[in-house]
């Protein structure tokens, strides 16, 4: 068993470290690709929105008001907010810090879940549904779409919590957690554009 | 200091015991072996193929004669669906992506890629689209609309049944799919390339993946989009594509197509990948304009995002869009025609050696050139008024398809069968089946040019005597005919040189790049060290021996991790073991996909047992904490 041509060994590669942070790390990049596919979504989606807001006169269609901003004005404060908390574990990921992340990560994760409070209330003050025209159907997809990402971030935040309260923590881990963070920054960034189509563009049109 | 000409030390049996897959069943549902895993994908693509081109001989059959009853119009419109569809989304981007998962690691000098579990999960899923499209139609459940199926025809008005949501979720299957292995070439190739390896000397095939890969991530998304919208229409009565409550058919295309054009290129890409490697090596001499032809794979990758709508001519668009597109369709010829340039020219500066590849490099250029130019007649708006929808554009896309994409593919296959198997295809047998395929497809499609200026329709199941395409479809029969016999006997050429084949040693060919270093067919651990670069053709600039770098472990396993520009090593990566996960995964993922076109509920439902699969997969194995309010207290 060797290789079939004649090798010459110029270096070694056993001094180097078993794992690395940041854009060092391979997984990082494959977060990345996972947010540029899913980013991709988000803009076509929103295309859609505009393309049929382009033809439609009237936006939102006559007899319907636009969705209320309660809610969403709460949900977005939140967000925003969540990026405070959510920074401070992606330090302490960087920190290898095993009791900031494991504390980190569970208040993260129960965090997003009374973010879903509001978002629940912001579906049934969207004031259409889905069903009523492809107005409606456009605010329930772009409201569905970032939805299934939030609540898909705050399960892996759960579980990540769990698993680092039970087990210990190495320098992949803390990878997997600052990798985590930065999914959610994606999270509270994509809705800016998606929440400001879904609720400016019937008051701006 | 080392010593630059010590030989490394053999590396010991552990080496190849830490990668090896477990035996039998339950070794071939947990390997994450990117070559086991790209050989099934072939062989999947290779059996669709077979059904897909029976379906064509089947249609060919029935158009051969004037006014044929053997086919109704219901058994037409099912065949050419399946026939599209499976060429399209289960044999074209499949089989790519599938040369990618094989290759990319071999050429990087690597064991295993980025997300070893992602490349299983990627086939496991394929698998499934497969099966979304392939066992309903044993069901007698066929789409029958297309290969894109346009509302408000495929609406719930016009369609009700499953035939619909079946072609729509088959195509999330195979899209996911492609997603996953798309990500995974991209960060394999960004960092996972031998030391030496900087941008500048990334192997053509390598910069076609990477480059189709990146297309995929910005195309793809739209299709799913699209499909999902779609069945939404279909099962909940979302508005998107209806008319009468503000909804727009028309953006069915555009989002079809903002897909369905870069798809197109991101199956060429890899092709004239294949055509630059093989046209390299049986030039015997470097690529010429490496340069040129990377910056031209970029140029097409960008322009293939801004050509959708020539797709759509016919719909009735703003004039102006129609001029814009019709420029940006013509420009893609200009990167398209520098490859060509650089390919010709390093067969005239070299010493070409006629075996099998390179005669499907030749008669792909050719192919191409002539599809290249239907596809600038058809570019022009209003040529392509009158062309669309007739024979022409079937003629177009099949030169296009098979002569761009196909054609260098079975280059590439008897290029790097000695490599996979261990055994040279035979050069007579091969020989022989080229001339059938390149002339049974010139013979069947270029008449289809003549009658679609003739005037024929596509999609139709007969015709009358009186419009005179009887005697030109007839040789387009034949001509079809003559191809598939040569598709059968390729296909026969590689099962019995399997196991009757010359012995190729590991590089008969002369090969530049590192793929040929290892043994033929590679060991489970494709390396036993590190290669190290100083070219773009390192078997052939290093004469005194290839420059490797030990210390990798071996008890487990282990990849190098590099820089991405300079490829600079910055660490060592644990690579997943083997683990039924990614299988279990993509069963709960077909059990929600499926579920979700009879209810929507099953997006919630469905996505519990996805969660699980996914925890168990994602699960770090490691010591219980001692820390913490849940550490362990007592044993």
């Amino acid at each position: 068993m060797s290789d079939a041509v004649p090798t010459r060994a110029i270096g070694d590669l056993a001094h180097l470290p078993e794992s690395a942070m940041g854009p060092r790390h391979l997984v990082w990049w494959g977060n990345i690709g996972f947010m540029a596919i899913e980013g991709t979504v988000f803009a076509l989606a929103m295309g859609c929105y505009l393309y049929l807001m382009s033809q439609t006169p009237g936006w939102p269609p006559a007899g319907i008001r636009p969705p209320d901003l309660f809610w969403p004005a709460i949900l977005t404060t939140g967000l925003l907010l969540s990026e405070i908390p959510n920074l401070w574990v992606r330090r302490k990921a960087v920190a290898k810090d095993e009791k900031g992340v494991r504390i980190g990560t569970l208040a993260m994760t129960i965090l997003g879940l009374l973010l879903l409070i509001p978002r629940g209330f912001a579906f049934a003050h969207l004031n259409v549904t889905w069903h009523d025209n492809a107005y409606g159907s456009l605010v329930w997809m772009l409201m569905i779409l970032h939805t299934s990402h939030l609540v898909t971030d705050i399960g892996d935040t759960a579980v990540q919590s769990l698993w680092l309260y039970t087990h210990e923590v190495g320098d992949d881990q803390f990878a997997d957690v600052e990798d985590n963070a930065n999914y959610w920054t994606f999270v509270v960034f994509s809705w800016l554009p998606v929440g400001a189509l879904i609720y400016l563009a019937p008051r701006l049109a | 200091m080392i010593d630059p000409n010590a030989r490394p030390p053999a590396p010991p049996e552990q080496l190849a015991v830490s990668w090896r897959d477990a035996p039998g069943i339950w070794g071939f549902l947990t390997t994450v072996d990117h070559k086991r895993i790209a050989a099934r994908y072939i062989f999947t693509v290779v059996a669709l193929m077979f059904l897909a081109g029976m379906l064509a001989l089947d249609m060919r059959l029935q158009l051969a004669a004037p006014d044929m009853e053997r086919m109704t119009p219901q058994l037409y419109n099912e065949s050419f669906s399946l026939h599209g569809s499976t060429m399209l989304f289960l044999v074209s981007v499949p089989v790519m992506e599938a040369m990618g998962i094989w290759l990319v690691p071999l050429m990087l000098g690597q064991r295993a890629l980025a997300f070893p579990r992602l490349a299983a999960f990627s086939y496991w899923l394929y698998l499934g689209g497969v099966m979304m499209l392939w066992v309903p139609h044993a069901l007698g459940v066929t789409p029958d609309l297309g290969w894109f199926e346009y509302p408000p025809l495929s609406g719930p008005a016009y369609s009700p049944g499953h035939r619909a949501d079946i072609w729509a979720q088959m195509i999330t299957f195979t899209e996911v799919a492609a997603l996953a292995a798309s990500v995974n070439v991209v960060a394999t190739v960004l960092k996972m390339r031998p030391p030496g390896m900087t941008l500048a000397r990334i192997p053509i095939f390598v910069w076609a993946m990477f480059i189709a890969s990146l297309m995929t991530i910005f195309a793809l998304p739209a299709v799913m989009l699209v499909t999902s919208m779609l069945i939404a229409d279909r099962m909940v009565s979302t508005q998107f594509f209806a008319a009468a409550a503000g909804g727009d058919p028309v953006l069915f295309q555009h989002l079809f197509w903002w897909f369905g054009h870069p798809e197109v290129y991101i199956i060429f890409v890899p092709a004239a990948g294949f055509v630059s490697a093989i046209v390299e090596v049986f030039s015997r001499r470097t690529l010429f304009g490496h340069v040129a032809v990377v910056l031209s794979m970029l140029a097409i990758a960008a322009l293939a995002f801004g050509l959708w709508v020539h797709h759509m001519f016919a719909v009735g668009l703003p004039r102006l869009g129609n001029d814009f597109y019709t420029a940006a369709s013509m420009a893609v010829a200009l990167p398209a025609g520098v490859q060509i340039f650089c390919w010709i020219g390093t067969l005239f500066t070299g010493r070409p050696r006629f075996d099998t590849p390179l005669l499907w490099v030749v008669a792909f250029i050719v192919t191409f050139v002539i599809g290249g130019l239907s596809g600038v007649m058809a570019a022009s708006a209003p040529l392509d008024q009158q062309l669309t929808d007739t024979y022409f554009i079937v003629a177009h896309f099949h030169y296009v398809l098979i002569g761009g994409a196909m054609f260098p593919l079975f280059g590439a296959f008897a290029y790097w069968y000695p490599k996979a198997t261990g055994r040279m295809m035979s050069e007579f047998w091969g020989k022989l089946s080229f001339w059938l395929i390149v002339g049974g497809f010139n013979l069947g499609f270029f008449p289809m040019h003549i009658l679609g200026l003739e005037g024929m329709p596509r999609r139709i199941y007969t015709y009358s005597e009186g419009m005179g395409w009887g005697p030109l479809n007839m040789v387009a029969t034949i001509g079809s005919a003559i191809a598939v016999a040569g598709g059968l006997l390729f296909v026969a050429n590689a099962f019995w040189s399997f196991y009757r084949g010359k012995l190729a040693g590991s590089d008969p060919w002369g090969g530049s790049t590192l793929e040929w270093a290892v043994p033929s067919p590679p060991p489970q651990h494709n390396f036993d060290h590190m290669p190290v670069v100083d070219s773009l053709t390192p078997l052939w600039t290093q004469k005194d021996g290839l420059a490797v770098m030990t210390g990798l472990a071996v008890d487990r396993r282990e990849v190098l991790v590099t820089s991405v520009v300079e490829a600079e090593p910055e660490y060592r990566q644990k690579s997943p073991k083997p683990s039924i996960a990614p299988f279990f995964a993509a069963i709960a993922v077909t059990i929600l996909f499926v579920g979700s076109i009879y209810t929507p509920w099953a997006l919630v439902w469905g996505s519990v047992p996805v969660g699980i699969a996914l925890t168990v997969w994602f699960w770090p194995q490691r010591e219980r904490a001692h820390t913490g309010p849940l550490r362990v207290r007592s044993r």
